[in-house]
């Protein structure tokens, strides 16, 4: 992930040897993941537009408890010092205008990039055909735009890699701990009404 | 084993499956579940094969690299979990065009491709632009208490569900 722009180095396109173990773990996690995403129901088209639709609340479910479970474990072991976080850096131009471009596509194509790759394991050929080649033609049309974006709206209202502990200057669990609640009472909530 | 042979499981069994998964991605390689720049790196290997020397140069391409990567095998790793879990559960279906877009727009193939491919183009530019996708942003980055990842996993949600809706409403 080091952002490496220099025009001096060589581009790496090969895979060095000792990488072939973190590629089989990559490959390991990614067949549980689509596995679980599968039997979640999140690789069906209907299951995701059902969710934009508010008339199905799994990929909220599903989302909502991965976060829950998924932040205390990982601020527990941060707290044990087993691992560092990795927050991407972000700013106002690069995460509302980016964030609102992917939702009007969320909702047209009816799966992500995550999603796209269980739907296609499902079966599903508009994925495979329509889908997919629009991602690979929408993400080579960013990169060819990058060089102007990237000093101009992409850094406007930039504010790093910050976390809510460190934005608001508390130790991790006085955040940690209101958000597992306030998505338990969500949860709650929805399935309290019946959604 | 009958677990493994249902068709669904609860969403939160999935979500505390994904957490725990979250966990150990962490622990083990260091790395949070993410999706979308595997995308990126596929869609400038292919450019590569017809003009290498272009590809090369761009910025975007030698910041995230052109290598197979732990993220890329990821995302190949999903294609064959779901295989396996709709296999298992004979929920394998090749399939055009979704129930629910048949019943709002027809069953006409090509129409639902045409979308798609437009939406993806969507998807691929918009994970760009924001450094990140619904697994990157919306799981990794939201439980991580990531400010970049709530902002962007919020506006997911908004842009999705205004254009569901007039998508489905106006049109359908």
């Amino acid at each position: 992930m080091q952002a490496n722009e220099s025009l001096d180095k060589p581009m790496r396109t090969t895979v060095p040897k000792k990488d072939i173990s973190s590629l089989l773990w990559g490959l390991a996690f990614g067949i549980a993941f689509g596995f679980l995403l599968q039997k979640g129901g999140a690789t069906k088209y209907d299951v995701i537009v059902g969710q934009l639709l508010l008339t199905d609340f799994t990929v909220l479910k599903i989302m909502l408890s991965a976060v829950l479970v998924g932040m205390i474990g990982i601020y527990a072991m941060k707290t044990l010092g087993w691992v560092k976080l990795a927050p991407k850096p972000g700013s106002a131009g690069k995460n509302v205008i980016g964030g609102l471009v992917f939702g009007v596509g969320f909702a047209v194509l009816g799966y992500c990039p995550g999603t796209i790759a269980g739907a296609i394991g499902n079966g599903a050929l508009d994925a495979l055909v329509g889908g997919l080649a629009g991602i690979l033609v929408g993400s080579g049309l960013f990169a060819a735009l990058y060089p102007r974006l990237k000093q101009g709206i992409l850094m406007k209202g930039s504010f790093g890699d910050l976390t809510f502990p460190r934005l608001f200057e508390v130790n991790d669990w006085v955040i940690v701990i209101p958000v597992a609640a306030l998505i338990l009472l969500l949860l709650y909530w929805l399935e309290r009404a019946g959604l | 084993m009958e677990l493994l042979t249902q068709v669904r499981w609860s969403p939160y069994a999935v979500g505390i499956g994904i957490g725990i998964l979250s966990w150990l991605s962490f622990l083990i390689s260091r790395k949070p579940l993410a999706c979308s720049t595997s995308f990126a790196k596929t869609s400038g290997m292919i450019e590569r094969l017809f003009s290498r020397k272009k590809v090369d140069l761009k910025p975007y391409y030698r910041k995230i690299g052109l290598a197979v990567d732990w993220q890329w095998m990821l995302v190949s790793g999903i294609i064959i979990g779901s295989l396996i879990s709709a296999l298992l559960s004979d929920d394998f279906r090749w399939q055009w065009v979704p129930l629910s877009w048949e019943a709002a727009f027809g069953g006409n193939p090509l129409l639902r491709v045409v979308v798609a491919l437009v939406g993806g183009g969507c998807i691929g530019f918009g994970a760009r632009w924001a450094d990140g996708c619904t697994s990157g942003h919306g799981i990794s980055g939201a439980l991580q208490l990531a400010v970049s990842s709530w902002i962007s996993a919020i506006c997911f949600f908004i842009g999705g569900i205004l254009t569901a809706h007039i998508v489905f409403t106006f049109i359908g």
